[in-house]
């Protein structure tokens, strides 16, 4: 992507995103985040939770990889802020959940080539992130 | 009660230096199902004009929340881990985290408030690298969420 084939207004092609139990197993040990409420039920359960839940960061780190991805380099970000708004329940089988990513171009800044996306991501027809906004720097 | 108010304006200087890996960022690019080669291979990195391989966007919670940790373990906060939920993240990358980097942290209490009987708390954690140099700035709130009435 560069910088001047985009405008305010462009979207972005969705993107569905499935998450799993091996999945938050996995991020979990990358990220060191072992909180027991991600892999757990009983744990998830006995605290008031629907069941074993995402990392809030780990559906923030997919959202990142969405907008990178379009962007065309990870190195590219140089913003990204989110508000974590829902819980991203994930069932013990194997299709797990899907998290749904759009997002849409709202500014460009032409003086520091930073174009800035706001994401929407939809899990069971909820907003899981709020104020997602990524600034990426494009060529 | 939250978390006590009195510890904005602290810093927590006690992190150890993150020495930034190869394979951690292979790991975690691996884990964020991050195809991008920019994170796995020195080359297509050099390529786009880094050093080495890069950290997605996000792998900078893993330098910052050592250091967060100290605001949450530290006595003179008050906070009850247990009932900690995070509320928001926000990175402002200065450069990528780049394989290979020594990096220190300082977190600094930004806010701290008690609302209703739930606290929250802003935590901004400067990283920077060997020479000083800013690398990320990684801004967290949570929420420490109030005993439950029964």
């Amino acid at each position: 992507m560069k910088f001047g084939e985009v405008a305010a207004g462009d979207e972005l092609p969705p993107a569905d995103i499935t998450v799993t139990r091996a999945d938050l197993i996995r991020y979990a040990g990358a990220s060191g985040d072992f909180n027991v409420i991600h892999w757990n039920d009983r744990v998830a359960t006995s605290v008031g939770l629907p069941g074993v839940i995402a990392h809030g960061m780990y559906t923030m780190a997919l959202g990142g990889r969405y907008v990178s991805d379009w962007a065309g380099g990870a190195g590219a970000v140089v913003e990204y802020g989110v508000r974590f708004t829902n819980l991203v329940p994930v069932p013990d089988d194997d299709s797990g959940a899907t998290v749904t990513f759009s997002g849409k171009v709202t500014k460009t800044d032409e003086a520091a080539s930073t174009v800035t996306v706001t994401l929407t991501a939809l899990a069971g027809g909820q907003k899981v992130l709020g104020k997602a906004i990524a600034v990426v720097r494009l060529p | 009660m939250g978390v006590n108010p009195e510890i904005v304006g602290k810093t927590y200087t006690g992190a150890p230096v993150y020495e930034v890996g190869r394979e951690k960022i292979r790991e975690f690019a691996e884990a964020v199902r991050s195809a991008d080669p920019v994170h796995t291979d020195p080359e297509a990195a050099r390529a786009q004009g880094y050093a080495d391989v890069i950290a997605p966007p996000t792998f900078a919670i893993v330098v910052a929340q050592r250091c967060e940790g100290l605001v949450m373990a530290d006595p003179d906060a008050g906070i009850d881990y247990s009932r900690l939920v995070h509320g928001e993240q926000r990175f402002t990358h200065h450069r990528p985290i780049v394989a290979g980097d020594r990096l220190t942290s300082v977190a600094h209490v930004d806010d701290a408030r008690v609302m209703a009987g739930n606290g929250r708390v802003v935590t901004r954690v400067e990283i920077t690298d060997a020479a000083g140099e800013p690398v990320t700035t990684a801004v967290s709130m949570v929420l420490i969420r109030a005993e439950d009435e029964k």
